[in-house]
């Protein structure tokens, strides 16, 4: 099955983008596709590279850029969205692009199933 | 604006269920159901819970130095989008009937709303 993935908040304040990750992990192992995961609302805090997190802890940013990497995956983030909280392209982080809301509408169209994590 | 995905069409449904400006949602939802008519879809609003208070007339945002974008649900309907849905036990629950909002709606029970719900392809909550 095609997926697509929407993530609405931003890493670590909430379990979203976590949950999402997860989800992408595991419908890939079962041998579905993740089309595309698009980023909204505070979910766009999750492409910015300036993040550092202590060295216990997971790193949510790098873990979507090499999840991208290596299934070819397409990170979409809102640009109004992005624009509205300070992320710009010069500080995405690998494997993510910055983009419209007609990506996400797209997804939805595309995919068979357009999964939602948020709030 | 128009733009070709292969000339599908999908049942679209955006379910509101937050208060206009406590938070972003309902304002970045309604950026989504706008570009969502340039794609030709079969879009359907809902409003539940405390969205059915994004619908209410007279919203004044002055004091709060907030963007009144309650005037844009009007403009929907120049945008081909006319399928208003609101929950009838959200709307009671806040003392508030139809005579209140600014668009036209139409008021559906929980089994009715599950019903719709059901023949959806495509389901986004804010």
């Amino acid at each position: 099955m095609k997926f697509g993935l929407m993530v609405s908040e931003g890493p670590y304040t909430h379990q979203a983008s976590d949950t999402a990750f997860k989800f992408a992990t595991a419908a890939l192992e079962k041998g579905h596709q993740i089309h595309r995961i698009f980023f909204y609302h505070d979910g766009v805090n999750n492409a910015t590279r300036l993040t550092e997190p202590p060295q216990d802890d997971r790193h949510i940013v790098n873990r979507w850029s090499k999840l991208a990497e290596e299934h070819g995956i397409d990170l979409v983030v809102c640009v109004a969205a992005a624009l509205r909280r300070g992320i710009k392209d010069e500080i995405l982080a690998k494997g993510f692009r910055i983009s419209g809301l007609g990506q996400l509408v797209e997804t939805g169209i595309q995919s068979d199933r357009l999964v939602v994590f948020g709030d | 604006m128009e733009e070709e995905t292969s000339g599908t069409v999908k049942k679209f449904m955006f379910v509101n269920r937050k208060a206009p400006y406590g938070t972003v949602y309902a304002l970045e939802a309604l950026e989504v159901v706008l570009i969502s008519a340039a794609f030709d879809q079969d879009v359907s609003m809902v409003f539940v819970d405390d969205g059915v208070y994004e619908l209410v007339k007279g919203q004044n945002t002055k004091a709060t130095g907030m963007k009144n974008f309650s005037p844009a649900y009007r403009a929907l309907e120049g945008y081909d989008i006319e399928k208003l849905y609101v929950d009838e036990e959200s709307l009671e629950a806040r003392g508030l009937t139809t005579e209140n909002l600014l668009v036209p709606v139409e008021v559906l029970n929980t089994a009715q709303m599950a019903e719709l719900m059901d023949q959806q392809d495509v389901v986004i909550s804010f």
